[in-house]
């Protein structure tokens, strides 16, 4: 058993190999007091005028999103089109990132968002449960990747997280790095199963140090997903991360996301944690499906001054 | 210090996006300050003897407030008198339960009114409204819904005694947190079956004067509170006024120790709650980002005008300066400006009197080798106000490592080992409170049982609430207010029927 | 076999668990009620009382530290040895103006003093501690701890009796003392010393300092080193000029029937220390 533990692997730290042996600082995580910190990013009220960029802001960093089974070529070209074009009345408005569907839907999503600026991103790696040979998980990323998605999004071997494998997971996430080749890799940590921010911490600073381009809080597929003080536990984690090795890495939330305000919160919690850097669709994604109508009828309000309603948004 | 320093991001990447905060003024429209404010004294406002009144302004402004009315010898004859008759008449036959009941009263009132009283006392103190609102008047109610139910339960809070109430109670309140210390004043007097004489700060009168509004209101009978406005020579009537029987004072410790005397001399039972110079400890093996914010709560929460301010820093030397980088860092995000902005984290000093003492106190810091840090924020063109600091490599000899501040400067001192930290947190004539960071719970205890301080925040600080003691060891005064500890110096608790 | 002259004690200050005159070398000339000669006890100097203050400091922190049901054994065995030398200390009474049933009544009531505090030693701390149900996630408590360093200045009469009710309730919590006894009947408190030494009580935590009341207690009420100090047995018409000297250092000024026996004679000398700490994963 002992064999199969990363012997490095203490709960003080790991070296990573990326980092030419580095040690990070998985330090402790208070709850409570994370979680009143996280509070206090929701009282900031922000300025009218940068209200719409934000939210401008916000809609360019969505990864729009559809997964699932039921997922057909047309509902992924309504999305695309939605994704390329928010609002068809007010043409000023951004694109989303990228839209984000199953491996499969990818020909399609490739097809639809050619010639935009839309990227595609696949879940792949046995989403949502991850719970596959590493083989069948690397075939499932290259196929996607080969496909055309630019973007490719895994999620954490929890199992062996949770014995205590990390070397496992980190190998696990070096070899999808490798198999991603050109294309983004977003790792998700599934923070809603992990337990404790301790947790979550160790597991943003294990996706970081093994080559993660992003971590990402959920698969929108379990009962609790991203929070706040969740975003900034990662935040803070890459913060550090980057500090001590001069990577970028970014932070995709996902799940729960649904309002315009919701959205600013978020924003408020990268600008004061990140700083104005990671406001930007290159270090920052909302992954999300309804926030982006809300996001249109807020932006409605901000230009009339009337509340607007949903029959006047196009459905995706 | 720019972003590009704060943030660990290359230079040169900067994306541009600035998410800007709005100016979002709460508005002052719900408060209605009058011209002129007289005594309260007997249920009725009255004007004061000798017709003097004092300016009270906004720090943020500079602007004059309002005219308040100043107490004088014969005023606070009047007040005493009017709460003996109360105390004899009224008050202290009324049984408990029905006592409980206009404390209840007071503090749903409080409660639907907060918005009023957390506008008026961010206006007249400087604090930031979204401390006022989320932290001054919930709490000063909450105080008043504790107490209201300890009235008609006392005797099961001493067993074995018979509880008396003292009679009048003279009271004293800073300008830190005037309606929080009037509440944590008023409440168990009246909740022990005493009536009050209450004299709020000079430079923060207003919401002790809308109190008195809203006592009216709920109908407290006439006497049983009575408010005195004025400045030092106001409350030293108080204090000398032969019919107080017991005296309660929250302020430094200078005036603490003159009121002492007074007490001591008249045999006057008397609780204060005096300065502080808190140690705020660090560990190596903390949570250390909310050890950050701990820290910068600690210390420029209400802009550091709190006795138990974390002022004194003391961070294990092993991650010393990436700890300070890191408070540095979370600093730039910190809002100083308009205290009715609820985006504003640190608002206006109190008073010019007080920036004048703060502004010398950092020049010596200075002076005697401590290494400055401000960010580089604005300041409002008018108003009081002054930078949050830092001063690293201070020692344990130089003044600000010793003296109050009372202000939004920390001082940053390192150590070594457990007992250095616990040697160096002591070594001061104060001994309110302290707080250590760490994740070793055998080691939290550890430092818990050596400190000399009322209260240990450990991986928390500034949490204050009803039922929660509060009070110093040493220097920093004798008595408790908070919680069943609080009731005790309102009353007198004789053993039952004399036995022992 | 000629007439045996009997041995006269020398009466000494008792500091730091030792026996040394006054450093000023004076003495006051007790009598007997009938004004005869008893004996010569040292006069305790403002010298004697720092060192006896930095004897009771360097004590302090041992004996607060100490488990509760330790020193409850050790205030116990103070009962027990003196029940062993009771006729000692009845002789000493009845010297000093006691009769001989009024000197065997205060003997039983001093040692069953000392058994009564014994066993608050690990129980008072239920009493008055408590756990506080604050409106957040956090856990918070709060217990009493002992100020520090307590002076005690001792009923006139009873002397003994009285100086136990005082004395004993300060040791419970963990302080330390310096005691100055009856001025009128000190000699039971001298032969109190002498069972303090000879019991588990550790040096220094008690320092009893003979001499008149009114010079040293401006010194102890000055000295910024003393935590607290109780004044049940000074006089009631104290000089406010000495009382101003207790609020340098903010002392805790205690007067307190002796009769009154209870948890708060012992809290009259704690201080309360609440505790926060979250609750969280």
């Amino acid at each position: 058993m002992t064999s199969e533990l990363d012997p490095i692997a203490s709960p003080s730290g790991f070296t990573p190999r990326s980092t030419g042996g580095i040690g990070l600082w998985v330090t402790p995580v208070d709850e409570v007091a994370i979680e009143a910190r996280a509070r206090t990013f929701t009282t900031r009220s922000i300025k009218k005028t940068s209200k719409r960029a934000a939210l401008e802001l916000a809609i360019s960093c969505i990864d729009l999103t559809t997964l699932e089974g039921m997922d057909t070529p047309g509902r992924v070209s309504a999305l695309c089109r939605k994704a390329i074009t928010p609002d068809p009345a007010d043409p000023s408005l951004p694109s989303t990132a990228a839209v984000c569907v199953y491996p499969s839907m990818v020909p399609s999503a490739a097809a639809f968002t050619a010639g935009s600026s839309v990227r595609v991103a696949s879940v792949a790696g046995a989403f949502p449960s991850g719970m596959s040979s590493l083989e069948v998980r690397l075939a499932d990323i290259r196929d996607a990747v080969a496909a055309g998605a630019d973007e490719i999004d895994i999620v954490i071997g929890r199992g062996d997280f949770f014995t205590g494998r990390y070397g496992r997971v980190f190998d696990d996430i070096v070899a999808a790095k490798e198999a991603c080749g050109p294309a983004h890799l977003k790792v998700i940590l599934e923070t809603g199963e992990l337990g404790t921010y301790d947790q979550i911490r160790r597991a943003s600073m294990l996706a970081m140090a093994a080559g993660a381009d992003f971590i990402k809080t959920s698969t929108g597929k379990v009962a609790r997903n991203a929070t706040m003080p969740i975003a900034l536990c990662m935040a803070e984690a890459i913060r550090d991360y980057v500090e001590q090795t001069g990577e970028i890495v970014g932070l995709k939330v996902a799940g729960g996301i649904r309002t315009a305000k919701q959205a600013w919160h978020y924003l408020v919690l990268i600008n004061e944690t990140l700083g104005p850097d990671w406001l930007t669709p290159d270090r920052f994604r909302i992954g999300a499906s309804s926030l982006l109508n809300d996001a249109l009828l807020a932006i409605r309000k901000l230009d009339t001054g009337r509340y607007s309603g949903p029959d006047y948004v196009s459905i995706d | 210090m720019a972003n590009d320093d704060i943030h660990p991001v290359a230079k040169g990447q900067s994306r541009g996006f600035s998410l800007d905060y709005a100016p979002a003024p709460e508005s002052a429209s719900v408060v209605s300050i009058a011209d002129e404010y007289g005594l309260f004294i007997d249920g009725e406002f009255a004007e004061p003897e000798s017709g003097e009144l004092f300016a009270t302004v906004s720090p943020a402004t500079e602007e004059r407030l309002s005219m308040v009315a100043s107490g004088g010898v014969g005023d606070v004859d009047r007040a005493v008198g009017a709460a003996r008759r109360a105390y004899d008449g009224v008050w202290g036959p009324m049984p408990g339960r029905e006592r409980a009941k206009y404390l209840f009263r007071i503090a749903r009132q409080l409660q639907e009114r907060a918005r009023e009283f957390a506008v008026l006392e961010t206006l007249d103190g400087g604090k930031p409204i979204k401390e006022s609102r989320d932290v001054d008047i919930p709490l000063a109610a909450a105080h008043f819904f504790y107490y209201a139910g300890w009235a008609d339960k006392l005797e099961y809070a001493f067993p074995g005694r018979d509880v008396a109430p003292r009679g009048v109670a003279g009271q004293i309140i800073p300008w830190n947190f005037p309606m929080m210390m009037l509440a944590w004043k008023v409440a168990p007097a009246l909740a022990a079956g005493n009536t009050v004489v209450l004299k709020p700060a000079e430079t923060t009168p207003l919401t002790a004067l809308l109190f008195a509004r809203l006592l009216q209101d709920v109908g407290l009978p006439p006497g049983v509170v009575n408010i005195v406005t004025g400045a030092g020579p106001t409350g030293e009537a108080l204090v000398d006024h032969p019919g107080v029987d017991k005296l309660a004072f929250t302020g430094s410790t200078a005036v603490g120790k003159r009121i002492q005397k007074v007490a001591l001399a008249r045999g006057v039972p008397v609780t204060l709650e005096l300065g502080g110079k808190a140690a705020h400890i660090v560990f190596e093996d903390a949570a250390i980002d909310q050890a950050v914010e701990g820290v910068i709560n600690g210390i420029y929460f209400n802009q550091g005008h709190v006795c138990c301010a974390g002022s004194r820093l003391l961070v294990q030397e092993s991650i010393a300066e990436s700890f300070v980088d890191r408070l540095k860092r979370r600093l730039a995000t910190v809002r100083v400006g308009d205290p009715l902005d609820k985006n504003t984290d640190v608002g206006a000093i109190n008073s010019s009197r007080q920036l004048a003492r703060i502004t010398e106190l950092v020049e010596v810091g200075v002076a005697e080798g401590a290494e400055l840090y401000q960010p580089d924020c604005g300041l409002p063109d008018r108003g009081f106000f002054f930078r949050p600091t830092i001063l690293s490599h201070v020692e344990q000899t130089h003044r600000i490592a010793r003296e109050e501040v009372f202000g939004p400067v920390l001082s940053v001192l390192t150590f070594r080992t457990p007992e250095e930290a616990v040697a160096k947190a002591n070594n001061t004539p104060y001994g309110l409170s302290a707080g250590i960071w760490t994740e070793k719970g055998s080691k939290i205890l550890w430092m818990a049982d050596r400190l000399d301080a009322g209260i240990v925040w450990a991986n928390t600080y500034n949490q204050f609430d009803p039922a929660s003691p509060f009070g110093g060891y040493k220097e920093s005064g004798f008595g408790r207010e908070g919680g069943m500890h609080g009731l005790a110096p309102y009353l007198s608790a004789a053993p039952t029927g004399g036995r022992s | 076999m000629g007439e045996r002259l009997d041995i006269q004690k020398t009466y000494k200050l008792f500091i730091g668990g030792a026996f040394p005159r006054s450093e000023s070398g004076r003495t006051t000339e007790v009598v007997a009620a009938d004004g005869s000669f008893v004996a010569n006890v040292a006069k305790a100097s403002r010298k004697d009382l720092r060192d006896a203050v930095k004897a009771a400091r360097g004590a302090q922190s041992d004996w607060a530290g100490r488990t509760a049901y330790n020193r409850g054994q050790i205030l116990y065995r103070m009962a027990e040895v003196m029940e062993g030398r009771r006729s000692q200390f009845e002789v000493e009474l009845v010297t000093c103006g006691s009769s001989a049933a009024d000197a065997a009544a205060e003997l039983d009531e001093a040692i069953d003093l000392w058994v009564w505090y014994a066993g608050w030693c690990d129980k008072f701390q239920q009493v008055v501690g408590t756990v506080n149900p604050v409106a957040g996630p956090f856990f918070n408590f709060t217990v009493p701890e002992p100020t520090g360093v307590v002076g005690v200045v001792a009923p006139e009469q009873p002397s003994l009796a009285g100086l136990i009710a005082r004395l004993a309730p300060v040791l419970v919590s963990g302080n330390t003392a310096v005691v100055i006894p009856s001025e009128v009947a000190p000699l039971s408190a001298i032969s109190l010393s002498e069972t303090i030494a000879t019991s588990d009580v550790p040096g220094g935590v008690i320092n009893m300092l003979t001499g008149p009341k009114l010079d040293l207690l401006p010194w102890l009420l000055g000295h910024l080193d003393v935590n607290a100090v109780d004044l049940t047995g000074a006089p009631t018409d104290l000089d406010p000029a000495v009382l101003d000297e207790a609020v340098g250092n903010v002392k805790r000024v205690i007067r307190r029937d002796p009769a009154d026996r209870g948890p708060y004679a012992i809290t009259d000398f704690c201080e309360m220390k609440t505790i926060w700490h979250p609750i969280g994963r």
